[in-house]
């Protein structure tokens, strides 16, 4: 059984097709991510999958439950964290969990409870259960909805930029849940994020989306290497030298020498810094320093679609549904 | 139906009530965290009690002796107009929060849903109604019950009657406000919806001054507002004096809320969460 497999699925608005023909297949258990600009279709595809929007054409499954004709089958089974906040200030924690359990029928009360306890502790939020959410910072608010999307043993936890907004510190924090829950619960996660980082260090596949469109999926580390060559930087006292011997090796594609270091072009640069250090070595030349750089999702992004990631952020209704956003987090 | 599927009918219903129930619950416990609006709600009505109620007000053929008497009923009507018709709105509220697509994507009907709001905004809108009704006992307010003369039976009769009122005013107007906030699509028309639909039908009521008292053409307009039977079956209940009989206020309203909570439902139901 694929946890979401989807069949040509698109969704069009008026002359704007937000999600045109995708194909993807998720495994059972895995964090399946989705990388692309605001505007790639990210949201759109969540919520065709999700059940809040019914596609224009093309089919989508969850475990197995056609979205568009047993909708009621895949709520079941899902639990989802919105890209925007989705909760209620006037509630403490703890409510809101009991809340979200008994619309998922978890009626059994001691195991409801004990339920709730476990998802509060795996995110941290144990302390603060019975303060009223208009207390909570934007980092524990947003740990409060992941808790809820995992609360009723969902089988699959759509997580739309589950990290938008928030400071480097919580971001890291959310990430460190996001795998322990992938772990420990055997949840399935599908992560929309315009992040690469969080994708990269996230996802065991991620699906590069632009346009509406899927241009690009497989481990980070495949599509990485697929758009080229690891640089090692190297410092030297005596570069010109250590240049010459390099150039000589086929296995080195480039040589660069720019102010005192050197860089190297090379296929597999972990296997590969052992060997350059060698050659040094047995010429008896001194490295200073070494460093391995390798190309990022960005990178990757950047050669499939001939742009940035982040250059899109300039749009303006974006830019506003942002500072709201930013003001309801505080 | 087999054996198994009425078991799966029984297990679906009872989750389904379930979801009622905490929906309900949710919407209780925001109504008193929410203190500071629920004094200011009641500072208007409250207003009006004293400096209109308290005014030498006399018109006419007045049956009902002091004009608070005939004030107060009102009074309660418009509390219930205007919490019911917020509870009703307050699905933009939800929308506006974001907590709409949390309950929107549960497993649950939406009828569900619409019923534990309903369930919700009566529950609050009674309270204050009830809350405003004790109010205006200490300025005033000669409670007689069903007749216009004051006994105990007459008066369990007809303040037992006169929460049917208050619950029937309620579910036409939570409704109504369901509906009216299924069809927008932010809080913008807000202002919109009490000045030009909330007010009106709370001054042609009858509330303040009696529909006899209007003139023809406006009578007309008053005749097809809810509350009008409304404040007229809460008025034959407290104080012993109604337009029409009891039985046709509420056969009235009924209906109304019968029109109002169909309507609010349908549309809900048709609502798309962005």
């Amino acid at each position: 059984m694929k946890a979401v497999s989807t069949s040509q699925i698109t969704r069009k608005f008026g002359p704007i097709t937000a999600v045109d023909r995708v194909d993807l297949e998720i495994e059972e258990g895995e964090i399946f991510g989705l990388l692309g600009p605001n505007g790639a279709g990210k949201t759109t595809l969540t919520k065709l999958l999700a059940t809040l929007l019914v596609p224009t054409s093309g089919k989508a499954w969850v475990w197995g439950y056609d979205v568009e004709a047993k909708p009621h089958e895949v709520r079941k089974l899902i639990g989802i964290v919105f890209q925007d906040p989705s909760i209620d200030e006037k509630l403490t924690g703890r409510e809101h969990l009991e809340l979200h359990a008994h619309l998922y029928g978890m009626r059994n009360g001691p195991q409801r409870r004990e339920r709730i306890r476990l998802v509060l502790g795996l995110v941290g939020l144990a302390d603060r259960a019975d303060s009223l959410l208009e207390t909570y910072s934007g980092g524990m608010q947003r740990r409060l909805e992941i808790a809820r999307g995992l609360l009723h043993y969902p089988r699959v936890l759509f997580l739309d930029e589950p990290t938008l907004g928030l400071d480097a510190q919580t971001r890291r924090l959310i990430w460190d849940y996001v795998k322990e829950l992938n772990r420990r619960e055997g949840v399935t996660v599908m992560l929309m994020t315009h992040y690469m980082e969080e994708a990269d260090y996230l996802c065991d596949r991620v699906a590069i989306m632009d346009q509406g469109r899927i241009v690009a999926l497989d481990t980070p580390e495949n599509l990485k290497r697929g758009v080229g060559a690891d640089v090692i930087h190297l410092k030297t006292a005596r570069p010109e030298e250590l240049a010459e011997i390099f150039r000589q090796r086929e296995w080195i594609k480039r040589v660069e020498q720019r102010d005192g270091s050197l860089m190297l072009w090379v296929e597999d640069g972990e296997s590969k810094l052992p060997q350059v250090a060698g050659l040094a070595w047995e010429r008896g030349i001194n490295i200073k320093s070494m460093n391995l750089e390798k190309p990022s999702l960005e990178d990757v992004f950047l050669k499939l679609t001939g742009r940035r990631i982040r250059e899109e952020e300039g749009d303006s209704t974006e830019y506003l549904r942002r500072i709201i956003r930013a003001r309801r987090r505080r | 139906m087999n054996r198994s599927g009425l078991l799966a009918l029984r297990h679906s219903t009872s989750r389904e009530l379930d979801a009622i129930y905490i929906l309900w619950l949710r919407e209780v416990k925001r109504f008193f965290r929410l203190r500071s609006r629920v004094v200011g709600s009641l500072g208007m009505p409250f207003f009006l009690l004293i400096f209109l109620g308290l005014a030498p007000v006399s018109f006419p053929g007045m049956p009902t002796g002091r004009y608070i008497n005939l004030l107060a009923p009102g009074i309660v009507g418009m509390v219930l107009l205007f919490s019911s018709m917020g509870a009703g709105t307050s699905v933009l509220w939800d929308r506006e929060f974001g907590f709409l697509k949390e309950i929107m994507v549960a497993p649950i009907r939406r009828s569900s849903i619409v019923l534990g709001k309903i369930g919700g905004g009566i529950t609050t809108s009674l309270f204050q109604g009830l809350l405003i009704l004790a109010l205006a006992l200490p300025l005033g307010l000669e409670l007689t019950g069903i007749s216009a003369t004051p006994s105990p039976t007459s008066l369990a009769l007809g303040f037992s009657l006169s929460l049917v009122f208050m619950l029937l005013i309620g579910v036409t107007f939570v409704g109504l406000g369901l509906a009216f906030a299924s069809k927008m699509s932010d809080i913008h028309g807000f202002q919109l919806i009490w000045n030009f639909l909330v007010f009106p039908v709370f001054l042609l009521s009858g509330a303040l001054i009696p529909v006899e008292m209007f003139p023809g053409w406006l009578q007309g307009l008053a005749y097809i507002d809810p509350l009008t039977y409304g404040v007229d079956g809460l008025r034959g209940c407290l104080v012993g004096y109604s337009q029409f009989s009891l039985w046709f206020d509420f056969l009235i309203l009924l209906g109304c809320g019968a029109l109002t909570v169909g309507l609010g439902s349908y549309l809900f139901s048709r609502v798309e969460v962005d």
